[in-house]
């Protein structure tokens, strides 16, 4: 199995929905001239994200964060000098200074700060290493992809691409049937809520846009957040597909239609 | 009594393998309006369709389908919607080695799904080559519900093309017998 290629042509957005829809688990590495930027997901979320070689100690985080005073950095920087993360994590826990929830909070933040950096990356080398674990003595976080999703999707802001994705607007919408699509929480925006209330297989997107007043590039930002956010999908307006096309056959008798398909199979298992 | 035609298309983004997909069960020598590639950036292969391929499969003395390919480059796309007239269903060909084409791949999918609701399915082409991406993962990255059929391909292999068109039409079959079902109720 292969999962690799050009973020020129594979957006890391299209890469982050693919993890997470597919729920994959294993380290997906890009690369450019520069730098190489290194994230690890478990089950499609994110367990680790880094860029470069730049650790920052536990200590310094939680400095920086405000959760421990100046002399107190100085003091555990000594102590914890020859741990590793986890086990400076574990020393801090059970020495009260910090909980096991800030710890991941704070990590689930910065790891954000590098898939935010990441969106901006127009081009880069990456492959997906299945199964890879996250490096030894590193704390895991538990994060869910979806906000970060949302979050890049918004940026696309090209038209032309908007309308490459989103090519007819006489199609429908309809909600995806993933269980774990647990709307409530989604940070969306009172624009996307709107189109929210909207979507319904009887629903084409340009009644949409006339109903909660968009323009055509509007919607179809909107549309194209909620798509790759993986809550909803593009559906032929009416639900289920409608009668087929008359000019489908060259008879209209249904059984005459059925006997000619029929005869298709037949003549092509014979190929 | 005159012999009657059906037609299925195949579509998808340029290099996918529409061509040789239709040569491999053509009873004719596909027709193919190839033409040499000059453009630069394009040069990846010598020749590529401008207007479309046309393979025949002779059913019986009554009954001929023809197979349609569409021209993968762009700045064909208007031939798009005159092919698909009246089409049986269609078939998305996606180049499997190729992610950068997947955007585009789901662009032609979208468009033609938008011409006319006929069935249609997705070929993952090139399942043969190490490069290749995992069905699954292309289904995800197509964007396309698990109902929908995305089928690994390798065009060069006859028995593989059979294979798709046959799944083709037997989602023709069923849709044929939702829709009787569905006016039954309604009768
Ligand atoms: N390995 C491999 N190569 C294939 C397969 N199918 C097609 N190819 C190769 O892919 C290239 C493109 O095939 P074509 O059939 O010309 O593709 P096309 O979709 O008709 O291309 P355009 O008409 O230019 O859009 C050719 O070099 C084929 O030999 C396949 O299943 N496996
Ligand atoms: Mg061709």
């Amino acid at each position: 199995m292969t999962l690799k290629g050009n973020l020129k042509e594979f957006s890391f957005i299209q890469l982050l929905n693919l993890i997470n829809l597919a729920k994959k688990s294993g380290a997906l590495y890009i690369e450019r001239p520069d730098v190489t930027c290194r994230m690890i997901f478990r089950e499609g979320k994110l367990a680790f994200a880094e860029l470069g070689n730049e650790q920052l100690p536990l200590i310094t985080i939680l400095y920086e964060a405000g959760l421990i005073s100046t002399a107190q950095k100085e003091l555990l920087s000594i102590r914890t000098a020859a741990m590793n993360e986890k086990a400076a994590g574990i020393f801090l826990i059970s020495a009260n200074y910090v909980d096991q929830t800030q710890v991941s909070t704070l990590l689930m933040t910065r790891f954000s700060e590098v898939v935010r950096k990441i969106f901006a990356w127009e081009d880069g080398f990456f492959r997906f290493e299945a199964g890879e674990l996250i490096p030894d003595g590193r704390i895991p976080v538990h994060m869910d992809l979806e906000n970060l999703i949302v979050e890049g999707a918004r940026r696309l802001q090209e038209i032309e691409e908007l309308k490459s994705e989103i090519p007819s607007l006489n199609m429908a919408l309809k909600f995806t049937d993933r269980p774990d699509a647990e709307m409530r929480n989604f940070n969306l925006s009172v624009e996307e809520w709107r189109v929210i209330n909207y979507i319904d297989p009887k629903n084409t997107i340009q009644q949409i846009a006339a109903a909660v007043k968009m323009d055509e590039i509007q919607i179809r930002r909107v549309v194209y957040t909620l798509l790759q956010a993986g809550l909803i999908e593009i559906v032929r307006p009416g639900g289920m597909p409608l009668r087929l096309p008359e000019k489908m056959f060259p008879t209209q008798n249904p059984d005459e239609q059925k006997s000619l398909v029929n005869r298709l199979i037949h003549r092509i298992r014979s190929i | 009594m005159q012999t009657q035609t059906v037609k299925i298309v195949v579509t998808g983004p340029f290099n996918s393998g529409k061509t040789e997909f239709i040569r491999s069960v053509s009873e004719i020598d596909v027709v193919s309006t190839e033409k040499k590639i000059t453009a630069e950036a394009e040069k990846i292969k010598e020749s590529t369709t401008v207007a479309m391929d046309f393979g025949r499969i002779t059913v019986d003395d009554d009954l001929v389908l023809f197979l349609f390919g569409t021209p993968g480059q762009k700045r064909f796309d208007f031939m798009w919607e005159i092919l698909s007239e009246g089409m049986l269903g269609f078939i998305v060909m996606v180049d499997s080695t190729r992610p950068e084409t997947f955007k585009e791949a789901r662009s032609i999918l979208e468009t033609f799904r938008a011409y006319a609701p006929t069935p249609y399915l997705v070929a993952a082409n090139k399942q043969d080559s190490i490069d290749a991406w995992d069905v699954e993962d292309m289904r995800v990255a197509l964007r396309l519900d698990p109902s929908i059929k995305i089928l690994p391909c390798v065009a060069k292999k006859k028995s593989a093309v059979k294979t798709v068109l046959l799944e083709l039409l037997y989602g023709i079959l069923e849709e044929m017998d939702a829709a009787q079902s569905r006016s039954d109720e309604g009768a």
